[in-house]
This record gives structure tokens, sequence and C-alpha cells, in this order.
């Protein structure tokens, strides 16, 4: 396989965390929350889930029960910061290491253990053009629903009612108050979301993509997410193309070991990271009108 | 009348806490009718309002719709009933358009509601483009969408929270005739205003309120605006003796083409901004809030450094380029518009804050703070300026704007400043309070201080200022004598139609 069909071929599973989380995110926060513990969500979903896949062998029993626990710890930030009104950013950061201490806790005695992930799905006509066919058109069933769930939330959002009163209630949640909308609510359903789709974002790295037990092996995704949030500035097709070219980014470098270039390879695996705070920072500088 | 009322209230009472807001208020409304209720900040007319839309529940009383005894819950049992609100600060949402806002709260398919935006707008006067984003629409325009927003609901009574505030001059008349029009369609209008001359020409009835009471049940049409100030604050109305200013002495600040980019996609870019201000006189900056007002406050007191040194002369030298603190040195101060947060602490007490900025009076001995200068300065600062407040250790949060801003302005003028900038100085402030700080400002001017005043109010400006700029879009005006000039033509440079 060359560098270019590996890289077709695995893009979209690569980038799948990213984008399932970001987008959990991006909800909470057009909501006018900010919700940092999506490290922690995550690192629950993917440890619930691996544990679920090990013993019954079920898949869609795995991502439900890692989407279910995720929005448990998140409804434990939306009681923090809507209930009893705590600080947002400690709140998240509490619930993020929370959830972090969880998933090393119960898989402690799953380390190394491995499954069997998810097979590819060969659909006909498509897997059969050229090149791509084989690569990014032959994808396992979570990443096709990904994509037509990425297309219905951007639909919601932006051409329906729904859409509308998020966006209201993130902008003036007075005045959205005012006029009579249940602010409270609307707030923790996006926070419930949010929870969710970072369990699910967990499951399917732990149990598809990388389907073996290791702890840390969320390592940082969470907060590529929250970046890639800003990045997208809070519109869901940017966030996507976000997504991807994290994804790309993220197998560029096991290809470029591969490929022998000379860079040491913690350089390389560092790489995601450094292009996240470089990012944040050309956002920050032109938001700020100094570019 | 032989008809009852539309809306009734009777004995009606609310009390926050030790604060009897509202006591045994009386009040009738009918169709047709436009009805003022008038007080200053601070009697109950905020309070009252909230009461009859169902954002309050009264303690004690009685409401009455059509004859029929009434509880309002919430705002939606209001809105039920025929009851529209548009409140003093709008509740639209900026990053969506009209009809995205008006779709929030009226069901119905966009093009439709468009259409029935558009033909509003026709009936009434109230002209919007449907399909503009709230962002983009000046203060007039977003009123006539909460107007146009409150008719889609078919109300029988509208309420109008303090409308003509953040008007300039010429949309308040075109809000005077949507409103008569809506009259003469048979809809009774509550109208809260302390602007007595506005009463006057368009209510038929007012209810004035003083300390959550009813004083008075009067036709505005047959009081003159003395008498109906007499029943608003139960006394005679504070005269400002206008002392002949001298003539000015040397330049204090002086703005040299000041121009300076926008720092955020809702922010104004200042273009082109020549300003001169003398020792011992006041000038004037009149416009509406959001046209630079806050950006020029900014580049003023050195918050934002301007481009150039050279754009920014204080006391003759060039500071553009130096922070709040080196143009203090100089003999500079500066009342900001937000009170809490910038021109005080709301956590700390009276004494900190007045270390924020009295620190060179001699509060500090090798960097240690000599609390007992420290609380003389504040006692001083408080018997002085009528700070009504239990004493230095009071929080500065816990008081009210009048006082607070008694309090900042007053913290100011003790350090003695040879120029001075106060933005909006009575924003919020009860009239008793309002009359005192342009006292204040007078009596430092007539010391020999350049006093640079940025206001919405164009009648504080008209009163206390020689000369008027006004800021529109992030233009200057040219300098106007305040003794030739007319609220009209200052109003034509607020929209824009003069430059």
């Amino acid at each position: 396989m060359s560098g270019l069909e590996f890289l077709l071929a695995g893009t979209l599973a690569a980038s799948l965390p990213l984008l399932l989380a970001a987008l959990g995110e991006m909800v909470v926060e057009k909501t006018g929350l900010l919700n940092l513990g999506l490290e922690g969500m995550m690192a629950i979903g993917a440890a619930i889930a691996f544990i679920c896949v090990f013993h019954t062998g079920s898949h869609v029993l795995g991502f439900a029960a890692a989407a279910l626990i995720s929005t448990a710890v998140a409804m434990l930030f939306a009681i923090l910061v809507i209930g009893v009104k705590a600080n947002e950013v400690a709140s998240g950061l509490a619930i993020g290491v929370l959830g972090l201490g969880l998933s090393a806790l119960f898989g402690k005695s799953y380390e190394s253990r491995t499954i069997s992930g998810l097979p590819k799905i060969d659909i006909p006509v498509l897997s059969d053009i050229p090149l791509i066919g084989p690569t990014l058109l032959t994808q396992d069933i979570v990443v096709w629903l990904a994509v037509l769930g990425t297309i219905a939330l951007w639909w919601v959002l932006n051409r329906t009612k729904l859409g509308l009163i998020i966006a209201a209630v993130g902008e003036n949640a007075d005045a959205a108050r005012s006029i009579g909308y249940p602010v409270v609510l609307i707030r923790l359903c996006a926070v419930a979301f949010g929870g969710a789709m970072c369990g699910l974002a967990g499951a399917y790295a732990s149990t598809v993509y990388t389907p073996l037990w290791a702890d840390g092996m969320i390592a940082g995704r969470g907060w590529i997410a929250l970046a890639l949030v800003v990045f997208g500035t809070w519109q869901t097709g940017r966030v996507a193309f976000g997504a991807l070219l994290f994804g790309i980014l993220s197998l560029g470098e096991l290809t470029a070991q591969a490929m022998g270039v000379g860079l040491p390879s913690q350089v390389l695996s560092s790489l995601p990271y450094l292009v996240t705070i470089l990012m944040l920072v050309v956002i920050s500088r032109r938001r700020s009108g100094l570019v | 009348m032989s008809q009852p009322a539309l809306l009734r209230l009777s004995k009606v009472s609310k009390r926050y806490g030790t604060v009897q807001a509202n006591k045994e208020i009386d009040l009738e409304v009918h169709s047709g009718s436009i009805h003022a209720v008038l007080g200053e900040n601070g009697a109950g007319k905020s309070t009252l309002m909230k009461l009859i839309y169902g954002v309050e529940q009264p303690d004690a009383g009685h409401i009455y719709w059509n004859g029929q005894e009434v509880h309002l819950a919430r705002p939606s049992d209001a809105q039920v009933l025929g009851i529209g609100m548009v409140f003093q600060h709008f509740s639209l949402f900026e990053t969506l358009s009209v009809v995205q806002n008006v779709s929030l709260m009226i069901p119905g398919k966009p093009a439709e509601l468009a259409q029935q935006i558009a033909d509003l707008g026709d009936q009434f006067g109230l002209s919007v483009d449907p399909h503009a984003m709230v962002h983009r629409l000046s203060v007039g325009e977003r009123q006539r969408v909460e107007i146009i927003r409150c008719l889609l609901l078919n109300p029988k009574l509208l309420i109008l929270d303090e409308p003509t505030s953040v008007l300039p001059p010429q949309s308040v008349r075109r809000l005077f005739e949507t409103l008569r029009k809506l009259q003469a369609d048979g809809m009774a209008i509550l109208f809260i205003s302390h602007k007595l001359d506005e009463i006057r020409e368009l209510c038929d009835t007012a209810s004035v309120l003083r300390g959550g009471e009813v004083t008075g049940r009067v036709d505005p049409r047959e009081h003159d605006a003395r008498s109906l100030a007499q029943l608003m604050i139960g006394r005679e109305m504070p005269n400002v003796a206008h002392v002949a200013p001298r003539p000015p002495g040397e330049e204090r600040l002086r703005l040299n083409a000041l121009s300076h980019p926008r720092a955020s996609r809702f922010g104004t870019t200042l273009e082109g901004i020549d300003l001169k201000l003398r020792s011992g006189e006041i000038v004037g900056i009149a416009g509406i809030s959001g046209n630079g007002q806050q950006e020029l406050a900014a580049l003023i007191s050195g918050e934002t450094r301007a481009q150039e040194p050279g754009m920014i002369e204080i006391m003759g030298k060039k500071v553009g380029h130096l922070g709040p603190m080196a143009r203090r040195k100089l003999g500079f101060a500066f009342v900001p518009e937000e009170r809490l947060g910038r021109g005080a602490v709301p956590e700390m007490s009276l004494a900190d804050n007045s270390l924020l900025t009295a620190h060179g009076r001699s509060m500090l001995s090798r960097g240690f703070i000599r609390r007992s200068v420290e609380r003389a300065f504040t006692r001083e600062c408080i018997e002085t300026f009528d700070v009504r407040t239990p004493g230095p250790d009071a929080e500065a949060g816990a008081m009210s704007g009048g006082n607070l801003q008694k309090f900042i302005l007053g913290r100011e003028i003790m350090l003695n400043p040879d120029v001075m900038l106060v933005s909006q100085p009575t924003w919020g402030v009860d009239i008793g309070a309002a009359t005192a700080i342009r006292r204040r400002l007078l009596d430092m001017r007539d010391q020999g201080c350049a006093i640079l005043v940025i206001s919405e109010e164009m009648d504080e400006l008209f009163e206390i200022c020689s000369k008027l700029h006004v800021l529109h879009k992030g233009h200057l005006s040219p300098a106007l004598d305040a003794a030739e000039t007319t609220p009209q033509e200052i109003g034509r440079y607020m929209i824009g139609a003069a430059t």
C-alpha cells in the first residue's frame, strides 16, 4: 500500500473521534457554555465501550453504554454549572480529571487486551472506482453514520427552528428567557448531547479504530477536539474539515516514519499538538484584530 | 367611561427584601389611550411593568383584565391576554436576521413573516428590511423590530419602557407618529418615561410614581413640565445656576486626525478625529452609543494606545503611546461609563477603590498601603460629594448607580485634574444625583479644569457644554457652539444626515 492509499483509507477513521467530540462540544458552546472535560468524557466512554464489547461482543451495546456513561458525567458538569452555578472552567477540568481517573480504574484489568474491530463495508459500484474505491470509499458502518450525522447536524443548526433557538440562547440567554424559551432545559440538552458525542468518540477510538485497551489511549484527542471547535469558528462544515485535517496529520506521522523521514518520531508524534497550539494562536490574533 | 377598563390594578404591592418597590398601586388603562407612567429612576416604574407583564408576581393586590381578575405567572400568560412589551434594553439577537428574530416568537414560515413585517411597516410607519442582520441596524430600526414583534402577537395593550431614551430626535418624532396610529386603531399604550415634554406631547393620562407610590393622576396636557416635575420628585426642581463661563484658557487636550481601526467585528473604526479642549471649558460629544464612543474614550484614557504618539496630546505632550498611568501623571483623570468593573471594583470596599486612582496621594509608603490615609481620603470624598453609604468599608458593588457615580466622580475630582474625560456621567442616575453631578462639573470648569463629556443625553450636554461635537459611525462632527446650535441640528449629525 502506498503512502497515498494509506492516507485515503485511514483519514476518515482517524478523524472520527475528533469529529464526534468536536461537534458535540460545538453544540454545547453554541448555547453559551464551555465544557472543558472532553478528554475525560472520551476516556470513560472508551473504557466502558471496550469492557462492554470485550464481554458481550456487541459493538452496538458498547457504543450505547459509552454514550450513556459519558452523558452521565456531562450531567455532573451540568449540575455543577447550571444547577449550583459553579465556575465553568474549574467544573469542566474537574469532570475531565474524574473521567480520566474512572477510565484508568475500570480499564486496569483489561490492559493490553484486544477485541475485534468492525468490518469495512464493500459498497457495490463505489468500491470498484479505481484508487478511491477500495480506500476512501471502503469504510466501516460508523464512518458512514457519522458522515450522515454531520450533514444532519448542519441541517438542524442552519435550517431549523431548533438551530435558531440554540443560537439565540447562546447569544443572549436573558433575552431568550424573556421571550419564553426554557434556557436551562435547552442548555441541559446541549450538555447531554455533547457528553453522548464524546462517549461515541471514545467508543470508536477504543473498539474500532484501535481495538486494544491501553490506559491513556485518548492521548489528548479531547483537547484537540476542543481546539477544533474554535478553529472551525463554530460552523459544522469547518469543524468537520478541521477534524479531517488533523486526521491526516496524525496518519502522516505514521506514513512519514514508514517512509523513513529523518526526523525523530517524538517530533512527528507531537506534530498534531504543535499545530493545535499554532492554530489557536493564529485564530486568537486574527480575532483580536492584530492581523 | 361606561365600559370597564382594559387593565385595572388594585392596591398592588411588591417588596424586594427591605425595599418596598411598589406600594398599593391603583392604575386604570383604557383602550385607545396613551397612558404615561412617570417617575424618577428607582420610583418603581420598572417593577410595576414587570408585574403587569408577568415577569414578577405581586405580594398583594389584584390585577383585572376587561373586568376579570387575572394571575400572571409568566410573560406568556400576559401575551395570551394581549399584553405586549417593548423593553428598554432590547431583547433582540444581534447575530440573527430580523425575520429570524421574529420567528423565534411568532410561528410561521419565514417568507410569510417577512411579508407580515413589511405590511405592518407600511401600515404604521415601521419600515425595516426583514432580511437585514440585526447588528447592522440603527437603534431606531432595532426598536421598530421590537415593536413589530409585539404587534404580530395582536396585543390590546402595548407597554413601552423608556422608548425614547436611546433615540435621536428625528426617530422620536417617527415613533410618536407610529404610536398615535396605533392609538387611533384602538390600542392601549403604557408609556414609561421620565421625559416630561414627551409625555405632555403624547399622552392623555399620566400616573406619577414616587418612592413606589402613586402620587398623582393628571392629564399631562393641562400641566406644565415644572409642575409635573414637582409631582415626580416631590420638591421644587433644583435649578442649575448658570454661571457664564470665563473665556477658556490654554489648550489641555488635543486630538490630531486620530484614526484607529476597530478591534472586533462589532466595534467601530475611528477616522480622522480632530478636537481641541481648553482649560475652563466643557466640550460635549453627543451621539448614540455604539458609534465609537467606547473606542474614543479608551484611546483618550490610554487603555488603547494610539497608532501615532502625536495623535493625542495632553498638556502639550504627545501621549498616544503612553499608558493610562503615565497620562494620569500629567494631570489627566477619567470617569468611564461602566461604573462596575472599570470605574470601580464591585467586590472591593470604597476605601480600596480610592486607592486605585488616588494611590499617588501619599497612600503608599515604601510599597505598603497607609490605611489611615486611604480611609481619610475616602471619608472626605463621601462627605464632600454627598455619597449615601454606611462608610468607607461599604462594598462598591452594593451601592446604587447614582451614589457610586458620585463617589467615582468625587474620587477623580479630588485628584485636582487639569483635564478630565467623563463618559456618560448620569446614565441610570436619578434626577437629584444627576443635578448634583452636573453642578460639580460646572464647579470644576470654573476652577479652570478642562472637561470632555461623552453623553447620550442631549439635554445634559446643552445644559453644561459650551461646545458640542457629534460622533457618528466613527466620524466626529466639527465643533458646534452650544448657544447657537439646536437639538434638531445635533440630531441630523446623530443620524448622519449632516456631516
